[in-house]
């Protein structure tokens, strides 16, 4: 084999090797079309519960991906999780933005989603939300439900067993 | 006499372990010589495109076939679990995480240390038992950066080319099987993915594992191959030594490398 036959194998070899390591990057990792970490501010949200809520998770507003959700601490003195938000620069929001935490489908991620308010005066880099919706947890709704369920009692439409104790805290939930 | 026989057990510990660490020690000390001796291989980059033919481009066809292979086998797992919890869609993600952070670097660091590994050492070592080595000195040629620099280079330029073209067939492959065949739709299995997969954290460190897997093959396949005992036996020691040290340091690494890169979070 000739240098020459050699050289064009290893030229071959090597812009296919490239080639799939910029198709890992482009088509796989979607380098070019979100690049979020380069630049974006970032905002802090203070959420009761943040549920099953992951860093990296997307933020969305109004369905389209605006940011991601950069870390998740809690506030040791107020016993809040503190998110902070890693927002697109092309995106500004109002200082009355309601963020709140939704899931996916039934089962799957969770993700922040924001409702840009009225105000005039838009965020800047490190502010905090102040109204902030938490995660549904489903076993509060369940228990919500069995509550009310109960409290109904047997003047409900199923009628059958009366429940064993009606708590009188179910104030909340499905009424009759 | 009892106690005698349990000392020499330690002792044969003890020597096995003084022998390992000193060999290590050697090996790292050939790692500094090989690049220290690189200037001539990196010059005369012909020696070094020659090896990257041998090593690289003749494992192509092994890598790019077990790459396709191994990404519809994962496609079709995956879907048995996923279409359970009626997440069927997100195949790409499963698919193409697998691949890019694991099985891409690992499985073609396995391949080339069998393919191309075993085949330096094997050259390298039959070089020095048929004494071309001890030639090569006694005509002023350094045979560490006439033999040795161009053969270690062109697996390190080799190995990580090979894994992305491993991780880009496994992804088609595991398109082919889930889009056309499995009926998952073409825009969610890309539109998951790209959400999924960060280029940095994922594409990038699999980038380099698979270089770090790449320096571990290639000094571990021409270090065999030099420090071979020089008859027939001994080259065919060294040739299977370098697959079995192969795997283990691969697998090793990357368990340590996974701890630090990917280690909590997601």
């Amino acid at each position: 084999m000739t240098q020459r036959a050699i050289d064009l194998w290893v030229g071959i070899f090597v812009a296919i090797g490239l080639a799939a390591l910029l198709f890992l990057a482009l088509k796989v990792g979607n380098l070019l079309k979100f690049n979020e970490d380069a630049h974006g501010y970032v905002i802090e949200a203070r959420f009761d519960n943040i549920g099953n809520l992951k860093p990296r998770a997307p933020v969305r507003s109004a369905g389209v991906v605006v940011g991601r959700v950069e870390s998740i601490a809690l506030d040791g003195k107020t016993f809040e999780a503190v998110a902070r938000l890693r927002i697109d620069n092309r995106f500004q929001f109002t200082r009355d933005t309601i963020a709140a935490i939704y899931t996916s489908g039934l089962l799957g991620e969770q993700f922040v989603g924001l409702e840009a308010g009225g105000d005039t005066v838009m965020l800047k880099d490190g502010d905090t939300l102040r109204k902030t919706q938490s995660a549904m947890q489903l076993e509060k709704l369940v228990s919500q439900f069995l509550f009310s369920r109960a409290a109904d009692g047997p003047s409900g439409p199923a009628g059958a067993t009366p429940a064993p104790t009606p708590p009188s805290s179910s104030s909340s939930g499905v009424k009759p | 006499m009892a106690l005698d026989a349990l000392a020499n057990v330690f002792v044969r510990l003890g020597t096995a372990s003084r022998k390992g660490i000193t060999r290590l020690g050697f090996a790292m000390r050939f790692l500094t010589a090989v690049v220290s001796h690189s200037g001539t291989a990196l010059t005369r980059p012909r020696l070094v495109v020659r090896e990257v033919y041998f090593g690289g481009v003749l494992s192509l066809v092994i890598v790019g076939i077990s790459g396709l292979f191994i990404g519809m086998v994962l496609a079709l797992q995956g879907y048995e679990t996923l279409v359970r919890f009626g997440a069927s869609e997100s195949m790409g993600v499963l698919v193409a995480l697998s691949l890019v952070r694991e099985l891409g670097p690992v499985v073609t660091g396995l391949l080339f240390a069998s393919r191309a590994g075993s085949a330096v050492t094997a050259e390298i070592g039959l070089m020095k038992t048929t004494e071309q080595l001890a030639a090569m000195e006694v005509m002023a040629v350094d045979p560490i950066a006439r033999v040795v620099a161009p053969r270690f280079w062109a697996g390190v330029i080799s190995m990580p080319l090979l894994a992305a073209i491993f991780s880009m067939l496994g992804i088609y492959g595991g398109f082919v099987v889930g889009v056309p065949l499995l009926g998952i739709d073409a825009g969610a299995f890309w539109g998951q993915m790209q959400a999924a997969v960060d280029w940095r954290h994922d594409v990038l460190n699999g980038v380099i594992k698979s270089v770090v897997f790449a320096v571990a093959v290639s000094l571990i396949a021409v270090f065999e191959g030099y420090d071979c005992t020089p008859t027939a036996e001994g080259v065919s020691a060294a040739t299977t030594r370098t697959v079995v040290t192969s795997a283990i340091a691969i697998l090793a690494l990357d368990f340590v490398l996974t701890v630090f890169m990917f280690r909590g979070g997601v």
